[in-house]
């Protein structure tokens, strides 16, 4: 599994406070001329339209699937099962002739649910943390930082497995409580991740001579984290909260795979793959759509937030030296 | 020498931690094991197995009991109707799966590793060298669509294209090196692809952005003074000290992977660590993941030890900075 931003990953403890701390001090001098391409990535461009148009269509059409003009996802036309893509089913049918741009398109409902709401989850948590831990420094610091490696240090795919298969494994769970376990086991593994991010965020942001300012003014330290070191970590945490929402939909494909993704009675990305899976072992007959077709809105959709997610960066890395 | 112990000591404290939480997690769980152990027989029968097994007791005592057999070498036992007592009459020992089961993870996770780096590394120094060009981009926009391809869908794809329909290679499975070499890679081709795809594209990246940094120094100016040809100054002069945030992000990915190859290792059937964890979930045999997860928490630590070594061997000034201090 991809790390959500190598770029910040761990060099451990107290050096990488140390170079966040001398990078901005560094800042006031004039920078080194650098053959920086950002210009290239801080405008939104084309490709930049073309993702925010496939997310809001990916979007829309989750939120009014049942306004569209397709088949419902169970519904079957056994005639045709296992046919490839033609103009009626465009992503053309399952083995027991199910239509799968249908499948596909309530399968984003479970699947963006998923993923939005275990990053808002790792979000409000990991973010809050991040925010204490950056801003207090000392001891707290210390505590959280080092809670944080330690739940690193447990694969973060393992951690959700071993949530979800414990909490809401049995078959007899329901839709909403296994969507439930995925989003608390999901969002809790990436608390650390998040957290982190912040805090590095914080650190360096908490030290700008504004906070200073508002701090000789007697602002009280929760007025000063709101309202001045938060608006300026946001940016890095939406960027952040983009990447994730892509991270966590193939999450929730490896965890379909393992068999405890969202129950296959509800369509998802993930479980589309996990189920189509064994068609593809067939030597006759193999109908590869159904796993093409989730594969594809899968690589897409993470290609428009991975993008979406740099461009965020990019700007906000702009906005920061500029000053 | 301060420095070390100092970790040491850290990376027990972390372990201790990490294997609390896991059997504090465990003890959370609702259901019984021996419920799925022996599905036919009366709760008297039940609670003289959960005897058996110790699980009637404590949580702090079984924690404490796990511990200790780990110290002494034990990593426990799968449980099994016919009770467990110790280590000596277990039937299905945790230590003997390991054994089968880390040297495939570990394996699979060098080559995958090997294959990244051997295709990242002059990708990210040339794009670096070349920034801005046609090369460059093209590249870099490879490398981003690469990131997007989940590594189970790649697995899928190439089971399905190069084992299945060209028939190829067998899509499952594992051959030891030992016991017949050119199975060994054939069966490991795909996983081992799967895997690297996703970490090429990371690895060149940062590479090639630590690298363009690197050039601005004044030292590659100097070097450039000199009349050294650019290959010896981006391969000899350039290429270590923009090595820290590649080694830092392979470190961790060693870690990780040897137990998050999980999906990989399940899709083409191979029994390495990630099988065996997943596996250990599903049966609900809790000693046996205490024991799975103490050894990826152990290799992760350690690995990220090793690259705080490395740091200071790579970059001299890390290393001066040191003996200053």
């Amino acid at each position: 599994m991809p790390e959500p931003l190598p770029e910040t990953a761990d060099v451990p403890s107290s050096r990488a406070v140390e170079a966040g701390v001398q990078t901005l001090t560094l800042e006031t001098t004039p920078p080194i001329p650098v053959v920086v391409e950002k210009s290239a990535t801080k405008k939104l461009g084309i490709v930049g339209w073309i993702a925010i148009i496939w997310i809001v269509t990916i979007v829309g059409s989750a939120i009014f699937a049942s306004l569209l003009w397709i088949p419902r996802p169970d519904q079957k036309f056994l005639a045709l099962a296992g046919d490839g893509p033609s103009l009626a089913h465009p992503f053309g049918l399952d083995s027991i002739g199910q239509d799968m741009l249908s499948r596909v398109v309530y399968g984003a409902r479970a699947s963006l649910l998923v993923s939005v709401a275990s990053v808002l989850f790792g979000l409000v948590f990991g973010g809050i943390l991040g925010l204490i831990a950056g801003y207090y420094r000392g001891r707290i610091d210390t505590l959280l930082s080092y809670t944080f490696n330690v739940f690193l240090a447990i694969p973060q795919l393992v951690l959700a497995l071993a949530l979800v298969a414990v909490f809401a494994s049995d078959p007899a769970v329901t839709v909403g409580k296994r969507e439930l376990w995925l989003v608390i086991a999901i969002g809790l593994v990436s608390i650390p991740i998040i957290g982190r991010i912040t805090r590095a965020a914080t650190l360096a942001w908490s030290q700008r001579e504004f906070v200073l300012a508002a701090r000789s003014m007697g602002a009280k330290n929760r007025r000063i984290i709101v309202r001045d070191v938060l608006p300026n970590v946001l940016p890095a945490m939406f960027s952040i909260s983009l990447l994730g929402i892509a991270v966590v939909i193939v999450l929730e494909g490896g965890l379909s795979i393992l068999g405890v993704g969202v129950p296959t009675s509800t369509p998802s990305w993930g479980n589309l793959i996990a189920t189509g899976r064994n068609e593809l072992t067939k030597i006759v007959g193999a109908a590869p759509q159904v796993i093409f077709a989730p594969s594809i809105v899968i690589f897409i959709t993470v290609l428009s937030l991975n993008y979406l997610g740099d461009v965020v960066r990019a700007r906000f890395d702009v906005r920061d030296s500029a000053l | 020498m301060r420095a070390v112990i100092q970790r040491l000591v850290q990376l027990v404290v972390v372990l201790l931690l990490v294997t609390a939480f896991t059997a504090l997690l465990l003890d959370l769980v609702p259901g019984d094991v021996t419920n799925s152990l022996a599905p036919v027989s009366t709760p008297a029968q039940r609670q003289e197995l959960r005897h058996e097994l110790k699980l009637d007791r404590p949580f702090l005592t079984r924690y404490a009991d796990w511990v200790n057999g780990v110290a002494h070498g034990d990593l426990g036992c799968y449980y099994g109707t016919s009770g467990y007592t110790s280590a000596k009459t277990c039937p299905d020992k945790v230590a003997d799966r390991v054994k089968d089961a880390l040297p495939v993870s570990l394996t699979l996770m060098f080559y995958a590793q090997l294959l990244a780096l051997v295709i990242a590394i002059p990708l990210g120094v040339a794009t670096a060298y070349r920034a801005g060009s046609l090369f460059d981009k093209g590249v870099n926009t490879l490398a981003f669509g690469l990131l997007a391809i989940p590594n189970f869908v790649l697995g899928l794809v190439l089971a399905y294209y190069v084992g299945v329909k060209l028939n190829w290679v067998d899509p499952t499975g594992y051959v030891d090196f030992g016991q017949d070499p050119v199975a060994h890679f054939q069966q490991l081709a795909l996983p081992v692809i799967s895997l690297a795809v996703g970490q090429v594209a990371v690895y060149m990246r940062l590479l090639r952005s630590d690298m363009i940094a690197t050039l601005q120094e004044d030292f590659v100016t100097m070097a450039r003074a000199k009349g050294l040809s650019p290959a010896r100054i981006l391969w000899r002069h350039a290429l270590r000290p923009s090595s820290l945030t590649l080694l830092t992000v392979a470190g961790l990915n060693v870690g990780a992977l040897i137990g998050g190859a999980v999906v990989i290792e399940n899709i083409f059937v191979i029994h390495g660590m990630g099988f065996l964890i997943a596996d250990a979930i599903v049966r609900r045999q809790y000693v046996a993941l205490q024991s799975y997860v103490a050894i990826l928490a152990l290799g992760y630590v350690a690995v990220n030890f090793l690259v705080d070594i490395l740091y200071a061997v790579l970059d001299p000034r890390i290393r001066h900075a040191r003996a200053v201090a």
